[in-house]
């Protein structure tokens, strides 16, 4: 019975993950960049929820200023991620002209680093590193239930929007083949900026979700679920969707079962030992496709 | 079954008027010369060849007029406006469509969905099961396979695709990089004798080739390129006769 509880809290705990994974793999499927400011997304998403859902008063009304601030806060952690992608990823994109070779590699994941420190001190400077206490909007009972249950709706509806919009046939084409996907008239960098938006918009929404089961957001919490987020979008398979989500659901289980062990404090060796034993096993992840990479 | 194609002269209409000039057209890669300078038309109507071998800078040509390299010096006019300043992205609004060597389908896509986003431009239902009917009829084979996962057709089927999925922008001119290149023989004549009617259609057609032979039996007139420069030009028939190309191009 412990162990099924577990998983049950697992699963809710990897569906929050799974969130924020999908925004990696999505990122790294259209231009092949690890973006390393999508954890800070995901904290700076949590500190716009906190301010917005009391902003929209939670004393009068706090179903509707959950509803309303989280919504909020989503299109806010959109824009900074397109602000992110405009000022750091895109200058460097349009310098390499399309080609790559190590440099069109290294140079991106260096920005990208560069950008998670920035955003992760501004929020410092901005918010202070104190932790602040996040309203109790989910009735403890449920809570699971309802993050659960958001996850799944809204993953579904991102596999509408993947494969049953014009938008969705447009990321997956620049994502294979970029210079074709402009002769059939496709603006590719409205494609890649629409992609961190939905990505970012993922990530608040993770970042909300775990904030209302944790009760605390900081400016560093992006660091450890920023990094387990990524760690399950490789495992799941680095640029496949339904990867992002086996890989967070998969973690979140992981976590939750060292946590029924004297090693709870262990949880992210575990994880990062799977993380070894899988890249072993299939170099590409659980779902990932080897060799689809144009070359 | 192969029908034998004489080299056909251009749709009375509209015979003759330009579509497509090129002026002294100069193309770079960093420091080096790709295209030195060619210049270049093509009329309405018609389908003109342009042949030469290896780096000669023929795909560098077609890439240029579609815009997805930059200019260096010169001048390309299509239907009476400087392509210059036009982005690769709005060239299919202007009505050219390049179907790029190597083909360039999505793989990961179905047969489909790559024939909808050569539609992009329209997005509109009907015209777009309008046009998927009329280029299914120029190729029965991508009809057949329209939920196949495009990465799993044979090289032939994907070249096939790639012009389907070019038409499917109802373009004016559409410029061919290599449509034979790595195909077997028996569908590079099904390929050539879609190309022939897609023209009999009113689509003005730039056709690069290697197979300097088909290419010419099936274009009016055509260009020699050679270096970046254009070395010879004229009606395809009399090239096909002429012992230089011979020698060079048709193996003696
Ligand atoms: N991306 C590039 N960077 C540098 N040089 C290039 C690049 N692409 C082409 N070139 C050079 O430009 C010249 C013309 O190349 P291009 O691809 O246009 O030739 P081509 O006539 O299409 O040849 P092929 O028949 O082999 O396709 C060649 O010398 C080639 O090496
Ligand atoms: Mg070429």
């Amino acid at each position: 019975m412990k162990i099924l509880n577990a998983i049950i809290a697992g699963v809710a705990q990897g569906s929050m993950i799974a969130l924020v994974s999908l925004g990696y793999t999505m990122v790294y499927g259209i231009l092949k960049l690890i973006n390393f400011a999508h954890s800070e997304v995901f904290m700076m998403g949590a500190f716009f929820g906190l301010f917005l859902t009391v902003g929209f008063g939670l004393d009068t009304s706090p179903m509707f200023a959950g509803v309303a601030g989280t919504l909020a806060a989503m299109v806010l952690a959109g824009l900074l991620g397109a602000l992110v992608e405009k000022v750091a990823y895109a200058p460097l994109r349009a310098r390499s002209g399309g080609r790559s070779n190590t440099n069109t590699r290294i140079t991106p994941l260096v920005t990208a680093l560069g950008m998670s420190v920035l955003l992760q001190n501004l929020a410092q400077l901005l918010f202070t590193a104190r932790y602040r206490s996040y309203p109790q909007l989910l009735p403890i009972e449920n809570a699971r239930t309802i993050v659960f249950v958001v996850a799944v709706v809204v993953m579904i509806a991102l596999q509408f929007l993947v494969y049953g919009t014009w938008f969705g046939k447009a990321m997956r084409a620049v994502s294979v083949n970029v210079e074709a996907a402009r002769l059939m008239g496709i603006r590719t960098g409205r494609v890649i900026s629409m992609t961190f938006v939905t990505g970012s918009m993922l990530a608040a929404l993770g970042g909300i979700l775990y904030c209302l089961s944790q009760s605390q957001v900081y400016p560093t919490m992006g660091v450890v679920i920023g990094t387990r987020s990524f760690v399950a979008a490789v495992i799941g398979g680095i640029g496949s969707i339904p990867g992002a989500v086996l890989g967070g659901v998969l973690i979140g289980v992981i976590g939750e079962l060292t946590k029924l062990t004297p090693y709870s404090g262990l949880q992210d060796v575990i994880i990062f030992t799977v993380l070894i034993v899988v890249l072993l096993v299939r170099p590409s992840g659980l779902l990932g496709k080897a060799g689809i990479e144009k070359v | 079954m192969k029908i034998e194609h004489p080299n056909r002269p251009a749709p009375k209409a509209e015979a003759g008027t330009p579509l497509l000039t090129v002026d002294n057209l100069a193309v770079s890669y960093g420091g080096i010369k790709a295209l030195k300078g060619i210049s270049l038309n093509v009329n309405r109507g018609e389908i003109v060849a342009m042949i030469g071998a290896n780096g000669a800078g023929k795909t560098t040509t077609l890439k240029t007029i579609a815009r997805l390299l930059p200019i260096s010096s010169g001048k390309i006019n299509y239907d009476g406006r400087d392509l210059g300043p036009v982005s690769a992205e709005s060239l299919v609004e202007y009505g050219v469509s390049l179907v790029p060597e190597g083909r360039g389908i999505f793989p990961n896509l179905t047969v489909r969905e790559n024939l909808e986003l050569g539609a992009w431009n329209h997005k509109s239902k009907s015209v777009i099961v309008e046009t998927e009917m009329e280029v299914v009829r120029l190729f029965p084979r991508i009809g057949e396979r329209v939920k196949q996962v495009a990465g799993t057709l044979s090289g032939g089927e994907q070249q096939m695709l790639a012009i389907a999925r070019a038409l499917m922008a109802r373009p004016a001119m559409l410029l061919l990089d290599e449509p034979s290149l790595g195909i077997a023989p028996r569908l590079v004549a099904d390929i050539f004798e879609a190309v022939a009617r897609i023209a009999e259609a009113g689509t003005t057609i730039l056709l690069v080739e290697q197979n300097t032979r088909l290419a010419l039996k099936y274009s009016r007139r055509a260009y020699v390129l050679r270096t970046g420069e254009i070395a010879m030009s004229g009606n395809s028939k009399d090239l096909a006769d002429n012992e230089e190309i011979k020698a060079a191009y048709l193996g003696g």
